[in-house]
């Protein structure tokens, strides 16, 4: 058994959204600390969303793989209803999007669940494609045609194939000694943190040292020195936590962090482009202060499949 | 319907409706639980459906006596906007609906009588005697708030379309009753006209301030002003 490195895991966490928590609370007291009370606001009411976010993944985890992968379902369900909400379709798209949802995306779900890697893997990317352009075209309506499937297309390969890569990691088997029971548990947690941890140092490096915007007409506030220096302490936490997660040595856990930044950096900045051609800056009001599921878990979605090619690599296990 | 018999109805007040009929029997809290379960589950189904979001401006719900007036895209909305009104309000709260939909097959008829508590309009036969307006206010009796929807059909186009004049004699004979504008978004894309299987996306229903009729004022005034409210919901 080697438990202790989960222990170790759950207790880091703890004490450290315990601490985030205490300081968050002592600047509401003391406004006259000379923090802008906007930032304390927005810090605190990103905390109480990762409360809600450990509290949900500890549940999941608790009850096992197959409640891991329902919820990262349903997740998925969400994101892409916002995304859709978002993106205009006509009317002759509707029966197709019916059966995007309520079958494509369940039973892509149910392969996830099932560890058909063979069967999941190309069952959204090739079918459901094939799929949405031809019922699109019976429906009739030829305007913007390839306009309005890829949109489709983009939705279900953003919002549920990528992410489904992240419950899939539950059934990758790792060999070795440290694994224990919870490896898999461990593998996903540690992840979900790094892609977290890009996320606020990016914003931090942007906000430290940002001067050169990536591109200003996307994001106003993703800088080319964000990208770096949140890669670097990605890369840093990775290397620091790299005994939770199981098949890696010190060095691949670290170039997976850095991975795990560049690729959340690419995702943000993608759906910003989304966000800024519907004019809109949130996806929806979910979870207070922190917009919409999508706004969320956009960085999760491109750095998923990523993350899971990288671990079948260095534990050159058979998917499925 | 015909507009002249109904300009000269003179005013009703609540005590009128009070001694001209007794309340329906089967509203309200004398539904039976199975009923009120089944509206309980749909209530809460529709929202998850339609993800509709409820946003009140410069309004609160109250359970004093209403007319919502909306926009209509969707078979969905006035379970929609039924559902979104707290369970309190929503008891004493009666959609009108179209009777030619609604009492087609046993469920659909089931439904609206039983769980919605519908008024049920018959949008083929109307007379000069039984005028629609005149119906909905005797159901409604002196405790009950409806849902209309002025346009008097669903909108193909997604526009609002011009209102028809029934909520301006609703006004005219009940100048007590808050009239309360309903803006309805979205809900043509979950279930647009001529679909059964509707796409979960999200919408966003608002109720917007009272409105009343204003002394004096015409009809058409009135109307427009009305749909303006609607649509200044939009945003």
């Amino acid at each position: 058994m080697n438990d202790n490195r989960t222990i170790a895991l759950v207790a880091g966490v703890l004490a450290l959204l315990t601490a985030a928590t205490a300081v968050g609370q002592f600047l509401k007291r003391h406004p006259d600390r000379g923090l802008d009370p906007a930032a304390v606001r927005t810090f605190n009411s990103r905390l109480r969303g990762w409360w809600i976010l450990c509290t949900v993944l500890a549940a999941a985890f608790w009850l096992g793989t197959t409640a891991t992968v329902v919820l990262f379902g349903l997740v998925s369900f969400w994101a892409l209803r916002e995304f859709i909400t978002l993106t205009p379709t006509r009317k002759g798209d509707h029966r197709a999007l019916f059966w995007v949802f309520f079958l494509f995306t369940p039973l892509h779900y149910v392969l996830v669940g099932l560890n058909r890697y063979d069967v999941f893997s190309v069952f959204l990317p090739v079918y459901a494609t094939l799929f949405v352009l031809a019922r699109v075209a019976f429906a009739g309506d030829y305007k913007r045609f390839l306009e309005r499937t890829a949109k489709v297309q983009a939705g279900l390969v953003v919002c549920v194939y990528c992410l489904s890569f992240a419950p899939a990691l539950l059934q990758i088997p790792i060999e070795g000694t440290t694994v224990g029971p919870s490896g898999n548990f461990r593998l996903l947690f540690f992840l979900i943190l790094l892609v977290q941890f890009a996320d606020c140092m990016q914003y931090v490096w942007s906000r430290m040292l940002g001067q050169r915007l990536v591109a200003p007409a996307v994001s106003s506030n993703r800088t080319w020195e964000g990208l770096l220096g949140s890669a670097t302490s990605t890369a840093l936490l990775a290397a620091a936590l790299w005994w939770a997660a199981p098949p890696f040595q010190l060095w691949q856990a670290t170039l997976a962090g850095l991975v795990v930044a560049v690729m959340g950096f690419a995702g943000g900045m993608t759906m910003s482009a989304i966000k800024r051609d519907r004019g809109v800056k949130d996806y929806g009001t979910l979870v207070v202060g922190h917009g919409g599921v999508l706004d969320r878990i956009d960085s999760m979605c491109f750095a998923a499949p990523v993350f899971y090619h990288i671990t079948l690599l260095v534990t050159g296990a058979k998917p499925g | 319907m015909s507009s002249a018999a109904v300009e000269d109805a003179p005013m009703l007040s609540p005590a009128d409706i009070v001694a001209k009929q007794a309340p329906s029997e089967r509203t309200g809290p004398n539904r039976s639980p199975l009923c009120r379960a089944a509206g309980l589950g749909l209530a809460g189904l529709a929202r998850l459906l339609a993800g509709a979001s409820v946003r009140w401006i410069a309004s609160q719900p109250d359970t004093c006596q209403r007319v919502y007036f909306a926009n209509h895209t969707s078979h969905l909305d006035a379970i929609v906007v039924w559902s979104s009104l707290p369970q309190s309000v929503r008891e004493r709260t009666r959609p009108v609906a179209a009777k030619d939909y609604w009492s087609r097959g046993r469920l659909r008829r089931w439904l609206a009588e039983e769980v919605f508590d519908a008024i049920l309009i018959d949008r083929t036969d109307i007379k000069v005697h039984q005028s629609p307006v005149d119906m909905m206010l005797r159901e409604a009796g002196t405790t009950h708030s409806l849902i209309v929807f002025p346009e008097g059909g669903r909108s193909v186009t997604g526009e609002v379309g011009e209102f028809k004049s029934g909520l301006y004699y609703l006004a005219k004979k009940r100048p007590d009753i808050e009239l309360i504008p309903v803006h309805i978004d979205n809900l043509n894309r979950v279930l647009p006209r001529g679909e059964f299987l509707p796409v979960p996306l999200l919408s966003c229903i608002s109720f917007g301030p009272p409105l009343w009729l204003e002394r004096g004022e015409a009809k058409l005034d009135f109307l427009a002003r009305a749909r303006r409210a609607v649509l200044a919901l939009k945003e």
